[in-house]
């Protein structure tokens, strides 16, 4: 291969190695020379493959041969034609004045006898982010939508969403979006993909356009689906979200008909299936027939865990959310997601969540076994998971609460100081769920005091010294080496230590009388943390008042915990389901939340559109076609759909009444429970719902997401929103 | 959809990029370098940054990145990328920095090719190798306008993975049954997982437009199935002698007695190559299509139920105080005595602080790799029904900080031929082509270790 002699042999050295002037001078000499001797023009080919190699490497040096490589452009060699494009794509931004001159060459090759040469000349022109450029692709993309090659036709059908990117109200003003439509009717299933990709492209970047797909044409569409590409299949099954079934009957039958696809290789085509299909699910009257279409969906989603790791995430994550929505789908296939010795840390953690969901009284030994194993392994943060995941399963099973606690204890006389802490931390919480069962414990944990270095770890066990004060026989004296700390600690761990010792003199009120003045004045006197200093005054206030008031407050009986707060809220979770396989899937948020810009899909209403048992009332909040076009809800969606959360999407487009009565409902809910999270030496996230604050690890509903986001979020460090 | 492709070296240099949507700037190739290859806590191949989102998967020892900016189908995404790399490897064979680097331009060319405006396009092989060639010699074709006019109706035709004009003088396929074994035994003998992942590669080397019928003895398929449906057909079809003497006879006539023997399987799931007519599939489990030329990946398989497991291990582990462990591995063949695997290894984990080990076996040889704190127990070939023994010793080195042993499980690697543990077999491959020819067509099984563990 005579490419070898492209720069990157040992003599040329890296490209940028060389002085700026000097490279291109020789790149220039090289192109012009050759002259008629160079009949096969090989040695201007060389030159040219050398100046496309230095473009990425070289930074812009590149873009001062621009004019020379614009002389090159008519050549009758479509190898040249095609590196000139190339550059001329790369550099047009940046130079503008002198990529002009490539656009008569262009226009020119748009009339070309070859149709690779007249597709090419359409896709590069419509690159070029330049006014001239753009104004002059509008009448021969007229032309080439109606040409004789449907690989022309399918070029010019994405040049129209490219033509919208450049100048959304020159098409908009023009009868390209029309053309296109009809464009639909085209015999060549290619080119009729490569519209609705096109098509939904604009929609995605356009609030005025809507796109309505009638039965007729959602019918023909899945017909044609078997003979195109595996990417057309995905733009096919993309577009058909678009369709809202009328009738229950059309929508089983279109579901069945896409149902094959789940046999598909591609995975895009699998996860997009899936989504369609549970998009119409919601349009299905019989309930038998919806159930039937969901065990189609499970053997697919297990056999993409054979697919490369990036995959099986994808289709882990999108695992969660279907599972929420549809509990039936994988209820028998806990052992698939048992990790691999070698899997991915992504995969693992993801695994590990699927199995906390499918865990159930029936299979909970094998499963603890199993959990057993992965707290042994040497990535901490998956260990820690697997820890804390065996915590969260004694509050979520309760006949099973012994044999977590034992498991539990079991991995605390291993003494790694890791599982040492996090364990404290879930035993907290398990005391937390049932009190006055499995105190006998304390002493178990206790002895474990010196392990402890982390704030939350700190924390949890000097909220069980508190706690259980009149139980733990040294209590004083453990407390006490705590306060000795006091002022290097963590607000977090401040906090539960004034928690504590009030705790503490409540319940020991001899010894505790000593300490609490001290507490009470480093927390009022000598610190510059509100929260702290509040929380200080406010049991300064309360002792000082009516101690008897003060004991029923503070030792008072608090609201159960549950595990069930992985769920996402009921609006999130929907929207999530018309977008399964994309990127926010992987998040597990709302969409809007992690792509500002992204248009949102709600469900449609339409006469066959079931409503979810738990929001039957609701109804108004669905939206109704007149109003669709506004990605903002009605104020009654808002607070019906999510009463103890701010609206998700309401506030963003000026709705303020939503914004105020669901804020207003917000803080009637949390008010009781606010001491609550206080005693469990709050942090900060103050009435996530009852108890929410000490369950952090795997929840997903809003209130908790900034604390799932950064480190502990599934797959690890996957998405802090930092703004570019 | 994708606003640019970036591939970048280990070092992080940015070997490609390409965009295709003017929100994809340069400088989000030095945003990448920072956030994902120069960051060590960086875990999960997506990253979303403000409303820029990198999907990366790496290949050798190169980065593959897709840029999007909006809320992209994720799923297209790692296809294409993973396409990509398929594309790179039939291309220059191994796609690595070299490759890129030796063929930036080819490169360019086949991603301006396979994208339009991020938009993944035709992407199978034959075709594109019509017209975008490392030679840059047979690109004159796609200089003439009706030659041209050839390669656009395949790029974007019906049967876009087929070139029309194939022709052999001998028309033969292959058929290999590849099935990977996963097994996850817990330290008390318990199988906690035990299932097949199933791939069937198929090399066919077939003239014209041939429609070929495949058939499997899926339990579905054979329980609507009355009275054998393998009736050869398709001129000559038969299953004979093997090209490594690993072929199983499967004549026409002796299609039932195999079945009888054999039993059905139940597939899972399954999933096939976009050339198979998923509707016939659907409706009545037969397996119709037109091949591509050459070798593909005809489907993918899943079974759970009566795995046959080819290998028992029985490994028990003692540690010693803190100074030592001792091993003592049984490994015993569970399929019939003709039938041999070949390169059998099995790695026993040892503890992090090992000093030295001594290992004895009854059969092949066993060597400990302080690298991957593993001893490595090799066995060429491995008979049916025979059983082998290690003994091993590890010592150990005392140190300051005593951390428990994690204990990894002990994993197998083989390859057995001739052997399907779901126990599936090829019951027929009918050619049907207009010209009517005869072909020939050969099948072969095997079975290899996927993630075959036991933990102790």
């Amino acid at each position: 291969m005579f490419l070898s002699v492209v720069p990157y042999s040992p003599q040329y050295g890296l490209p940028f190695s060389q002085s700026k002037q000097g490279k291109v001078a020789e790149l220039r000499q090289e192109l012009n020379s050759g002259g008629k001797k160079d009949k096969n023009h090989s040695a201007k080919k060389i030159a040219l493959k050398k100046i496309v190699a230095n473009m990425t490497m070289s930074n812009n040096d590149m873009v001062a041969l621009f004019p020379d490589v614009i002389g090159c452009m008519n050549l009758p060699s479509l190898e040249i034609k095609k590196m000139c494009f190339l550059f001329l794509v790369n550099y047009s931004r940046a130079k503008p004045d002198i990529a002009l001159k490539a656009l008569p060459i262009l226009v020119d090759d748009m009339e070309d006898s070859n149709p690779l040469v007249r597709a090419l000349a359409l896709r590069t022109i419509s690159y070029v982010h330049v006014r001239e450029f753009v104004e002059a692709t509008v009448a021969p993309v007229k032309r080439l939508m109606q040409d004789m090659d449907p690989y022309v036709r399918k070029t010019a059908a994405f040049c129209v969403a490219k033509l919208y990117e450049h100048d959304k109200k020159m098409v908009e003003s023009s009868d390209l979006i029309d053309r296109l439509n009809s464009m639909l009717k085209d015999e060549n299933p290619t080119v009729v993909s490569s519209v609705l990709a096109s098509l939904v492209d604009i929609w995605g970047r356009s609030e005025s356009i809507s796109l309505t797909i009638d039965y007729a044409s959602a019918s023909k569409l899945v017909s044609i689906l078997p003979d195109c590409s595996e990417w057309g299949q995905s733009y096919i099954l993309e577009a058909l979200m678009s369709y809202v079934p009328q009738d229950s009957a059309e929508a089983l039958l279109l579901a069945e008909r896409i149902a094959p696809r789940l046999s598909h290789s591609n995975s895009a085509v699998v996860l997009t299936s899936i989504r369609v299909i549970l998009y119409l699910m919601n349009y299905i009257a019989d309930e038998r027939h919806v159930t039937s279409l969901a065990k189609k969906l499970s053997p697919p989603l297990v056999t993409l865990l054979s697919k490369p790791p990036e995959v099986q995430y994808l289709a882990l994550r999108n695992a969660i959310l279907i599972l929420q929505k549809r509990p039936e789908v994988l209820r028998n296939d806990i052992r698939v997601f048992f990790c691999n010795y070698n899997d991915p840390i992504y995969v693992k953690v993801t695994k590990l969540e699927l199995i906390f969901m499918l865990t159930t009284k029936e299979n909970i030994s094998v499963v603890l076994a199993e959990l057993r194993e992965y707290a042994t392994e040497i990535d901490v943060h998956f260990v820690r998971k697997a820890v804390r995941a065996i915590g969260k399963l004694a509050i979520k099973i309760e006949s099973a609460a012994r044999q977590c606690i034992d498991t539990l204890l079991d991995l605390v006389n291993a003494k790694i100081p890791y599982i040492v802490q996090e364990a404290t931390v879930v035993i907290r919480n398990i005391f937390r769920k049932y009190p006055n069962q499995y105190e006998n414990i304390i002493s178990n944990v206790i002895q474990n005091i010196d392990e402890l270095d982390e704030p939350e770890a700190k924390a949890a066990i000097i909220w069980i010294i508190g706690q259980y004060a009149d139980r733990i026989e040294n209590s004083d004296g453990l407390l006490q080496d705590y306060l000795a700390t006091f002022h290097d600690e963590t607000i977090e761990v401040q906090l539960a230590l004034l928690t504590a010792t009030v705790k503490f003199f409540i319940q020991r009120p001899t010894k505790g009388q000593q300490l609490v003045p001290q507490v009470l004045k480093w927390c009022t006197e000598e610190t510059d943390d509100p929260d702290l200093r509040d929380r200080g005054y406010m049991y300064w206030r309360l002792l000082s008042t009516d101690p008897a008031a003060a004991k029923q407050v503070v030792m008072g009986e608090k609201p159960p915990i549950s595990a069930e707060s992985e769920k996402l809220d009921p609006k999130t979770l929907e929207e999530l389901c018309l977008n399964v396989g994309t990127l926010a899937t992987v998040y597990l948020k709302p969409v809007q939340q992690v792509f500002r810009n992204a248009r949102t899909r709600r469900l449609q209403y339409s006469p066959a559109l079931q409503k979810p048992q738990e929001e039957a009332s609701s109804a108004a909040g669905w939206q109704i076609p007149a109003a669709a076009q506004v990605a903002a809800s009605s104020p009654t969606a808002a607070t019906a759909a999510n009463p103890t959360g701010f609206p998700m999407t309401g506030a963003a487009a000026g709705d303020m009444n939503a914004a105020v009565s669901a804020a207003d409902n917000y803080f009637n809910s949390v008010g009781s429970q606010q001491m609550a999270a206080l005693d469990l030496g709050g942090r900060g996230d103050g009435g996530a719902g009852g108890g929410g604050a000490s369950q952090t690890q795997y929840v997903v509903n809003q209130n908790q997401q900034q604390v799932y986001q950064p480190q502990l979020a599934g797959g690890a460090a996957t998405g802090e929103l930092l703004l570019l | 959809m994708l606003s640019g492709i970036l591939v970048f070296n280990q070092k992080g240099e940015n070997l490609i990029f390409r965009s295709f949507r003017s929100d994809c700037r340069p400088r989000l190739a030095d945003i990448f370098r920072i956030q994902v290859i120069s960051n060590p806590q960086v875990r999960s191949p997506i990253l979303t940054l403000g409303s820029t989102t990198f999907s990366h998967v790496k290949h050798e020892n190169i980065y593959l990145v897709a840029v999007t900016k909006s809320n992209a189908n994720a799923a297209l995404v790692f296809e294409f990328l993973y396409r990509l790399v398929m594309l790179g490897r039939s291309y220059f064979g191994k796609f690595d920095e070299e490759a890129v680097k030796n063929n930036f331009v080819l490169i360019y060319e086949l991603l301006d090719e396979i994208l339009d405006y991020g938009y993944p396009q035709n992407t199978e092989t034959d075709t594109l190798k019509m017209y975008i060639t490392t030679e840059g010699v047979r690109s004159a074709i796609a200089n003439s306008a009706t030659d041209s006019s050839r390669i656009t109706m395949q790029a974007t035709g019906a049967l876009s993975w087929r070139r029309s004009d194939v022709k052999y003088r001998k028309n033969e396929a292959f058929v290999d049954v590849i099935e990977d074994v996963n097994l996850l035994m817990s330290a008390t003998g318990t199988v906690l997982r035990a299932d097949v992942n199933g791939q069937i590669v198929m090399r066919a080397y077939l003239s014209g437009t041939p429609e070929c019928k495949f058939g499997l003895n899926d339990r579905l398929l054979l329980d609507g199935d009355s009275a054998g449906g393998g009736s050869g057909g398709g001129g000559g079809s038969s299953f004979g002698g093997g090209s490594s003497g690993m072929v199983s006879g499967n004549r026409d006539g002796t299609t039932k007695a195999t079945r009888a023997a054999a039993g059905s399987v139940t597939l899972e799931d399954c999933q096939f190559h976009q050339c198979v007519k998923l509707g016939r599939f659907d409706a009545d489990r037969i397996i119709s299509f037109v091949p591509p030329d050459g070798e593909f990946e005809l489907m993918r398989y899943r079974a759970t139920e009566n795995v046959n497991l080819p290998f028992k291990v029985h490994p028990i582990v003692r540690e010693v105080g803190t100074t030592k462990v001792e091993y003592s591995v049984a490994i015993k063949a569970n399929y019939s005595s003709k039938l041999f695997a070949t390169n059998v290894v099995i790695r026993i984990p040892t503890p992090l602080n090992t000093a030295k080990t001594t290992e004895r076996t009854s059969q092949g040889r066993a060597k400990y790799e302080p690298e991957h704190n593993n001893i490595v127990w090799k066995i060429a070939r491995f008979s049916g029904g025979s059983e082998y023994v290690l003994t091993a010793e590890a010592t150990l080195t005392s140190m300051t900080h005593q951390k428990a042993w994690s204990r990894p499980p002990l994993s197998l690697s083989f390859s057995l031929l001739m052997f399907t543990s779901s126990g599936l077999l090829v019951r027929y491959l009918k050619v049907f082509e207009k010209s009517n020819y005869s072909s020939v067509k050969w099948v072969r099984y095997m079975t290899r270790a996927g993630s075959y563990e036991i933990r102790f």
